[in-house]
Order: structure tokens, then C-alpha cells, then sequence
């Protein structure tokens, strides 16, 4: 038995910066909330146009910096002062001044590493495969497209309609994109 | 009346010419990764593959080199008493300090809005992993058991020991492996983008495979981006202090000695001035030549070749500030032991390397006051090598000069290098050109979706903003 083409999304190609961000903002005014933009580079004002949320990736950042802070202080007092206390030229076996360059290094070190997982985990990524990579207008939003997608899950979603409001808003080579 | 109309006509045209344009020819996107994407879909050169075939042939050198020395001991090296650190160390810090240019690229200019870094930010990046990978090996075989050099790092053993963490040395390691970690991190970070269009780029399979791999499924979402333009800033914003400290823990393994000649207070910031000098001539070196095999003036405009000019200004007279500044400190101390180190370092056995320094990093960057010579590919050039060439030379004085006479004149020496010391410093030159030949040919010289980014069409001008502008 051959599936049935399922529709996924219907997606139209824009080349101007300015028309792509009107026609975003009037989708959203529409009444759409399940469409992505796919752009070579990121796009002042886009977000806004979308009504997105700031990104959570500070929040992980900083929890990763803390936790960076804490395990190098934990880390140089519990083994130089408790564990295996060790006179030299009688410094004392911990202080907070000698601690700083490897409290600051840790502290950076786990800032970075939690920024790129935050950002990997909440991007999904990675993920070596999409839904739409088999049509050539989403390749291109890696090259020099802008491709806005308004996909089928969303309530709104029409054939016709959704597909009039796109090519109303100015894009070109509107499609219907199915699994 | 009939001006301000034609202005409104023509919007963006008619403002461009007030700032020299930071890409060349007017590039449409898919231009741009033209450019870029189709070095690594070429067949390279046999301009390439000779050099190539130099580099590796010194990097294999280096290597066996190196385990000439493992195998038999550093004995082979000229070091004895009272000059226990020579090449090795002058090597590790003239190393580290050329891969600082590449995060102060990457992340200062980045956050002062520079927007011309984007030329250059991809190959300085490339090149600190690369310079900070040469400089991790020597203090690795300089501790001479280098079997034992896990012994740095705190773990729980069987000796039931832990590392001393009131040595500047350990703050050293720590320093060290986290910029090279997150230098990596930032790198790779700003590379998925561009991963992305080089795998859509492509055709052959396997390389489309690898390029697949290493892109992360990444397909510009808009979503993506928004996470992906704060996790970029936040790493810019770690790693800016992360720059400044990492030469200056460096600094430490010398100033918080009290040896005359390193015992002083200056030596943070003048590493770190020091660090960003040879830095950027070590970029200018590489992008020099990248520009010119793989055509990329347009790219990499003499705007972008006038700036790093001034900074190598800037911070060669900041350099040169700091020679004066120890040579009054020494004599102000009036600490006899110091006062003699400082006379002894520019008028004693190794005056002339103390001389060529201060010609090569004091009197050579003076030519940069002019504007004419700022953008002459050859002269900036040819300086950029001296300023390395100085920079080596201004740690091999300050090690050596203040270690060859210590406190008992009958232990004076005259330390010189081996033939080995020399081969592994050349060696690490081949293991750092090779490394950024096989960057410059397989990975995205130029930082794509970023010049994308700032070229006159890219961002929306709200149509009614630009009338007023």
C-alpha cells in the first residue's frame, strides 16, 4: 500500500527583508501561531514580528557559571585544606586570594559549556534529519531565501486560503510541501 | 529641495558612500557563499599541496624531534643551571600569546559592535586553537616525565594527593586548558551556520556526509537563531575576560616569583598588551596570504588591513610603554640586584636580542602613522613578521636575560639552544601552518551568514526610517 501524501506545511520564498517581516506580522495578525521562518542570517526584528519570547539561554548560562563557581571553591578548599592539608612556606591551606584564577576559569568554563547545551537542548538540535528537507526552496534558506512556512498543524491551516494570504503578502513559488 | 527628493528616491544608494563598504563588488547572497563554499568544493592547487608537503615535512620533524627528547631526556636541550627555562618556555608564551588575537577578534570586537571583525573573525579563531595547541605541548615535554603530566590535574589517586592550588603553575593549567576548551566551543559555535550551507552546497556524497555531521541538522529557523544569537553574545561576553586572564595567569608563573626581572607588578597587563600585538600580526601574516591564494580582496578589503594596522599601533606603543615603565621601576626600586638585571638585559651578553626587540616591536609598528603604509599589503606584511619576530624575542629575554646571571656570579652562564630546541620550535611552526592550511581548504574560511549579515541589503530598513537617515 502507497501512503497517502500527507500535507506538512505551505511555504513561500521571500527575498526582501522588509516585505518578509510585513507578511510575518500580518500572519500573526491572521491568526496563525504555528509557523517558522528560515533565514540565511538572523534578521533585526524578525522575533518581535513573530511575538517570540526571549531566549531561556542566559537563565542556563548562568546556572552553569554558578555551578562552576561553587565546584571550584569547593574543590580547592576541600582538597587543600581537609583533605590533604600540606604546609608549604606556612600558607595557610586555604584563602580566597590564591583561589581566584581557577574560581574565575571554572566559572567560565562551565558558563560556556551550559551556553552551548543550553542552546543545542532548547534548538533540538542536533537533529539530522527534517520533514522538509526534500524541497529545494528550504534548502536555499541556508543560501540566500527567505522562506516562510506556515505548517499544517496549525488550526487556521487551509489549503487555499493559507495559500491565497501568502502569494496576498508577496511571496513567490508558493507550495505545498507533504511528507 | 530637488537633493533631499532624490535621497528619499534612491534610500539606501544615496548613504552608502559616507563609510568605506565593508564587502567589495556588491555581492548578492548566493555570491557569498559562492565565494566561500566553492574553496572547499575545488580541487586545491598545486600551490597548495607543495606547501602542504613544506609544512608537514616540518611538523613531522618537530614530532620525531619531540620524542627524541621524550626518549631520551631534556638533557638533549641546551638547559642547565642556572638557566632552567629557555626555548621551551619562551615558545609556550610567544605561542599563547599569538592565540589571543583570535578571541580578542572574536569576542571584544564583537561586543564593541565592530562589524569589519567579520572578515577576519573565522581565521584568527581557527588560528588561536591551533597556537594555543603548539603552546600546550611544550610545557608537557618541558616537565621531562611527560608520562606523568596527568599529575596537573586534581584527581583522586592512589598517592592519595592533590595538586597544590597556591601554584601559579596550576592556575597555569587551568588557565590554559579552559581557553582552549572554550576558544573550541565559540569557534564551532559560529561555525554551524555556515557547517549548514556548506552541506547544501556540495554535491559529492561524502563530504556532503561530513558536512551534514558536523552542521547538527541546523536549517536557520528563526527559533534557532534567536537561541543561537544569545548563546554567541554570552560566549563573546565570557571569553573577553577570559582573553585578559588567560596572559595574565601566564604572567603569574613569572611575577609571583621573586626572582629580579619578574618579580614585578606590570607584568599582567604587559602580557596581555603584548599577547594582543603578536596576535594581531600573526593574523595579518595569515590573512595576508589566504586573501591573496584564495582571492578574497573583497572581502578582506584594506579597510579591514588599515585597522589591524592601528591596532598593532596602539598596542606596540603600549608594549613599548612597558619597557620604559620597568626600566624606571628597576632603577626607582632601588633594589641594586634589579637595578642590575635591567642594565644587564640591554647592555650585558644578550643586549642584542634585548635590542632587536625593542626595534622590532617599538620602532617597526611607528611606520603605521601613515595612512599610505597602513595600506600597503607588502610593508604590512614584512612588519607583521618583525612584530613576531620581536614578541619571540622579548620572552626569550625575559626569560633567559633574567635567569643567566643569578645571585652567585660563579654560576654564570651563557645559555644557547640545540639543534633539538630548535627543531621542535620549527617543528610546532609546521604543526600550526599545516593545521591552518587544512582549516583554510576544509572548513569556511569566511564567517558567511555574518558578512550576509551586514551587507547593505541585509536588514530591513523599515521603509520610512531610511528617508530620515
Amino acid at each position: 500500500m502507497v501512503a497517502k501524501p500527507k500535507p506538512l506545511a505551505i511555504m513561500g520564498n521571500f527575498k526582501d527583508p522588509d516585505a518578509l517581516l510585513y507578511a510575518v506580522s500580518e500572519i500573526r495578525k491572521a491568526g496563525y501561531r504555528f509557523f517558522e521562518v528560515y533565514t540565511p542570517y538572523p534578521i533585526h526584528g524578525l522575533e518581535q514580528a513573530m511575538g517570540l519570547q526571549r531566549s531561556a539561554v542566559p537563565y542556563i548560562s548562568f546556572a552553569g557559571g554558578a555551578l562552576g563557581l561553587v565546584t571550584a571553591l569547593l574543590l580547592q578548599w576541600w582538597t587543600g585544606a581537609v583533605d590533604y592539608p600540606l604546609n608549604i612556606g606556612g600558607k595557610p591551606f586555604f584563602a580566597w586570594e590564591f583561589s581566584v584564577p581557577v574560581n574565575f576559569e571554572l566559572t567560565v568554563l562551565f558558563t560556556a559549556f551550559a551556553t552551548v547545551i543550553g542552546f543545542l537542548a532548547l534548538c533540538k538540535l542536533p537533529r539530522w534529519y527534517s520533514d522538509y528537507q526534500h524541497d529545494a526552496g528550504f534548502r536555499a534558506a541556508v543560501d540566500d531565501t527567505f522562506v516562510l512556512s506556515i505548517e499544517s498543524r496549525d488550526p487556521l491551516f487551509s489549503l487555499d486560503e493559507t495559500r491565497a494570504l501568502l502569494e496576498h503578502l508577496g511571496a513567490e513559488d508558493v507550495r505545498l510541501v507533504e511528507a | 529641495m530637488e537633493q533631499v527628493a532624490s535621497s528619499v528616491v534612491a534610500g539606501r544608494l544615496d548613504h552608502e558612500p559616507l563609510r568605506e563598504p565593508l564587502v567589495l563588488g556588491h555581492p548578492s547572497f548566493h555570491d557569498v557563499t559562492e565565494k566561500i563554499a566553492s574553496i572547499v568544493e575545488r580541487p586545491p592547487s598545486w600551490k597548495y599541496w607543495l606547501t602542504l608537503s613544506i609544512t608537514a615535512l616540518a611538523a613531522a620533524w618537530g614530532i620525531f624531534c619531540i620524542g627524541y627528547t621524550i626518549a631520551t631526556g631534556i638533557g638533549v636541550w641546551g638547559l642547565n643551571n642556572p638557566v632552567g627555562w629557555g626555548w621551551d618556555i619562551t615558545n609556550f608564551v610567544w605561542w599563547i600569546g599569538i592565540g589571543h588575537a583570535g578571541t580578542l577578534i572574536s569576542a571584544i570586537l564583537h561586543l564593541f559592535r565592530q562589524r569589519w571583525r567579520t572578515a577576519i573573525n573565522r581565521s584568527a579563531e581557527a588560528m588561536t586553537i591551533f597556537a594555543v595547541i603548539c603552546a600546550g605541548l611544550f610545557p608537557l615535554i618541558h616537565v621531562g616525565r611527560i608520562w606523568f603530566a596527568y599529575w596537573l590535574i586534581p584527581y583522586p589517586n592512589q598517592m592519595q594527593m592533590w595538586v597544590n592550588f597556591r601554584s601559579p603553575l596550576i592556575w597555569d593549567v587551568f588557565a590554559v586548558s579552559t581557553y582552549l576548551t572554550v576558544s573550541i566551543l565559540f569557534w564551532y559555535l559560529g561555525l554551524i551556520p555556515d557547517l549548514a550551507t556548506v552541506r547544501n552546497y556540495v554535491k559529492r556524497r561524502l563530504p556532503k556526509a561530513i558536512y551534514s555531521f558536523f552542521s547538527l541538522g541546523w536549517v536557520g529557523a528563526a527559533r534557532h537563531w534567536r537561541h543561537y544569537e544569545i548563546a554567541y553574545l554570552i560566549l563573546a561576553a565570557i571569553s573577553t575576560p577570559l582573553v585578559l586572564s588567560v596572559h595574565s595567569v601566564v604572567s603569574f608563573d613569572f611575577a609571583v616569583s621573586i626572582l629580579p626581572g619578574w618579580h614585578t607588578t606590570i607584568f599582567p597587563p604587559y602580557f596581555v598588551a603584548g599577547a594582543i600585538f603578536s596576535g594581531f600580526a600573526m593574523v595579518l601574516t595569515l590573512v595576508l596570504v589566504a586573501r591573496w591564494v584564495l582571492n578574497l580582496q573583497d572581502f578582506i578589503t584594506l579597510k579591514h588591513i588599515d585597522n589591524m594596522n592601528r591596532i598593532l599601533l596602539a598596542t606596540g606603543m603600549m608594549v613599548g610603554y612597558a619597557y620604559m615603565m620597568e626600566f624606571f621601576v628597576a632603577m626607582y626600586s632601588g633594589n641594586e640586584y634589579e637595578r642590575y638585571v635591567f642594565l644587564n638585559r640591554a647592555f650585558g651578553p644578550y643586549g642584542w636580542a634585548y635590542w632587536t626587540m625593542v626595534f622590532c616591536n617599538v620602532a617597526v609598528p611607528q611606520l603605521f602613522w601613515s595612512r599610505r603604509l597602513r595600506r600597503n599589503v607588502i610593508v604590512t606584511f614584512i612588519a607583521s613578521i618583525l612584530v613576531n619576530v620581536g614578541m619571540w624575542f622579548e620572552r626569550f629575554v625575559i626569560i633567559v636575560s633574567s635567569l643567566h646571571r643569578d645571585f652567585l656570579p660563579a654560576s654564570w652562564d651563557y645559555y644557547a639552544p640545540t639543534w633539538v630546541e630548535v627543531s621542535i620550535y620549527v617543528g610546532t611552526l609546521g604543526i600550526f601552518f599545516t593545521l591552518f592550511l587544512l582549516f583554510a581548504k576544509y572548513v569556511p574560511i569566511i564567517a558567511i551568514s555574518e558578512v550576509k549579515a551586514i551587507l547593505p541589503q541585509a536588514q530591513p530598513k523599515h521603509h520610512v526610517s531610511v528617508t530620515t537617515a
